[in-house]
């Protein structure tokens, strides 16, 4: 939203040369990025370009394989560093929304309150209906999640994550597995966020959101960062050839023109963008398949 | 298909009408079967061996109230043994420190892989092996950690397999709310696991109540007989099977409940997904 402004605000965090290989697939290689305070970064690319690990690592959900992630000034991959404490710090909301199926909607934006930061019953649920109203559930605090429709479920995972007072909220394509006409509700929710000025990364498909609501576009390629700037630079008129193939495919799969870039395009296409037009051709969540260690 | 040739034309029935005769012809079997055993059966023979009201009238007057409740207690504490200690092996089966995978799988294989009354018998064994020593509650210490071993083995893997049902964006949604290991496990994949496998754990609840026959290798006083060793001992005293009979009924009226239970909770859970 702001632009110069935010080049000053303090970095939240701060990723250096990060390389991350599962096996012998170099996934990432060696990104440099800087999250500042207040902004709102979109990430973009096709599909296996690392979106998501790269998301990922920012947590520790997955383990860099090198380099330095700085949370708030904290080395995350340092041993010694307590990731618990950080990833309070942070709201992450995925893809599938992983609500938790057995508890209320109230209690899964309570739970996580109560359990790690100890506040007591009365706070956390103040704190969750206060959450759950600014993503317009309030009347759904008693529900259980598979009563909620996709759009709905996002939303409380959004609510879920906020009810930690998160300084920095990670998103993972939040709407791509959403019906297209429940995609709206979502989008406005997270760009109410940003007017807030929560701090955001988001990776996605969306790129009229992405052009309207980001403060900066990164444009990712086969694990590196092939363009980053501001959205009207990088979505309207990007340097990089691979980037004009990108938006191409993602706003107009049928259209054969090279060098098209037609951004009143994108905007016809708001709200049906990523479902109608744009295919992927890989399995987006098979990779969650290695599970994260309970022991 | 299509161009394999026509089959010659017979008179065949329609499947609808082939299968009706099938049917009437299993009825006819069942008629016949029955009406041979009522004929050839002799029904005063079978009621003074298996249904003797008068030995009925002692088994249910002498002690069977103490033998069901024997087998109660022994199910229910050799259940408890075995759902804490099964659920501290399936952690370890998943655990990822390698030696605690190892003896788990060790522990889990040597158990399910014994016949349960050799572990009876070494646990009777015990006290006159190693002098001294002495198990609590006898003789029911002894019968909830023999039981309670066997159990544990056979519950370990069917908890491991409600944990690993549990997707993993569970756990990866509880780690990024900052919430511990530890935590996470208890508070999130462990209440679901235990939603999927409660019908299989009452099955193993089932089983149990049967294994605590067991105990008759144990050497009981009249105190500590479950129903199995008390029908016996009346049955062998009164050279009849009538009092065995009503022990068996005793244990219908623990285990058909139960299974009814399970149907119910399966029925629902196949419902709700
Ligand atoms: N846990 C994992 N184990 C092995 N390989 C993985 C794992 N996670 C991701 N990968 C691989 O890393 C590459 C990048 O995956 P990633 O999910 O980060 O891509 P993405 O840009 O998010 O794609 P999408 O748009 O489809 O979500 C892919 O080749 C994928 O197969
Ligand atoms: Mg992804």
């Amino acid at each position: 939203m702001t632009t110069s402004a935010t080049r000053t605000a303090a970095p939240v965090v701060e990723v250096t040369d990060l390389h991350k290989s599962f096996g012998a697939n170099h996934v990432l290689r060696g990104l440099d990025a800087t999250i500042h305070q207040g902004e709102v970064v979109c990430v973009i690319g096709p599909s296996g370009s690392g979106k998501s690990t790269f998301l990922r690592c920012i947590n520790l959900l997955e383990e860099p394989t090198s380099g330095s992630i700085k949370v708030g000034g904290d080395e995350v991959t340092d041993p010694d560093c307590d990731i618990d404490a950080i990833r309070r710090n942070m709201g992450m909301v995925f893809q599938q929304f992983n609500l938790f199926p057995h508890l209320s909607v109230l209690s899964n934006c309570t739970v996580a309150q109560t359990t790690v930061l100890k506040r007591s019953k009365e706070e956390a649920e103040a704190k969750a209906r206060e959450n759950l109203e600014k993503v317009g559930l309030s009347d759904k605090a008693d529900a259980y999640p598979a009563q909620l429709s996709g759009g709905q479920q996002q939303r409380v995972a959004i609510a879920r994550a906020l009810s930690m007072d998160p300084k920095l909220m990670l998103f993972d394509e939040p709407t791509s597995a959403l019906d297209p006409e429940l995609v709206g509700d979502v989008l406005s929710v997270m760009r109410r966020l940003a007017t807030e000025g929560m701090t955001m990364f988001v990776v996605t498909h969306e790129m009229a959101f992405a052009r309207e609501v980001a403060d900066r576009v990164i444009f990712m390629d086969g694990g590196n960062i092939v363009e980053e700037g501001a959205p009207s630079q990088v979505i309207g008129e990007p340097k990089e050839e691979r980037t004009r193939v990108f938006l191409q495919r993602v706003l107009d799969p049928t259209h054969v023109d090279p060098g098209a870039e037609d951004t009143a395009y994108a905007k016809r296409h708001e709200a049906e963008s990523t479902a109608d037009n744009f295919v992927k051709p890989m399995d987006t969540h098979g990779h969650y398949g290695g599970g994260a260690g309970l022991g | 298909m299509s161009t394999t040739t026509e089959a010659p034309p017979k008179k065949k029935l329609s499947p609808r009408r082939r299968a009706q005769r099938i049917r009437w012809a299993q009825y006819a079997l069942l008629a016949v079967v029955v009406l041979v055993i009522a004929l050839v059966a002799d029904w005063g023979q079978i009621q003074r061996t298996f249904f003797r009201t008068d030995l009925i009238k002692n088994t249910l007057t002498e002690g069977v109230g103490t033998a069901l409740k024997n087998t109660v207690v022994y199910t229910a504490g050799a259940f408890v043994i075995g759902l804490v200690l099964g659920t501290v092996l399936a952690l370890m089966r998943l655990s990822s420190v390698a030696p605690y995978r190892w003896i788990a799988t060790v522990w889990i294989e040597f158990f399910r892989g014994l016949p349960a009354i050799i572990v009876f018998i070494a646990f009777g064994l015990l006290p006159l092996a190693f002098e001294g020593l002495v198990i609590p509650y006898d003789p029911y210490g002894t019968v909830w950690i023999a039981l309670g071993l066997v159990a544990s083995a056979y519950m370990a893997e069917t908890i491991r397999a409600g944990i690993q049902a549990v997707p993993p964006g569970q756990v990866e949604a509880a780690r990024s709310l900052g919430m511990p290991s530890g935590t996470a496990t208890r508070k999130i994949v462990l209440p679901q696991a235990f939603r999927v496998i409660t019908p299989p754990l009452t099955n193993e609840l089932i089983l149990l109540v049967k294994d605590s026959s067991l105990v008759y290798v144990l050497g009981l006083s009249a105190t500590g007989y479950e129903l199995t060793k008390y029908g016996r001992q009346l049955s062998s005293d009164n050279v009849n099977l009538t009092p065995l009979v009503v022990a068996g009924f005793c244990y219908l009226i623990i285990t058909l409940p139960l299974s009814i239970i399970v149907r119910r909770m399966e029925a629902r859970q196949k419902k709700e997904r």
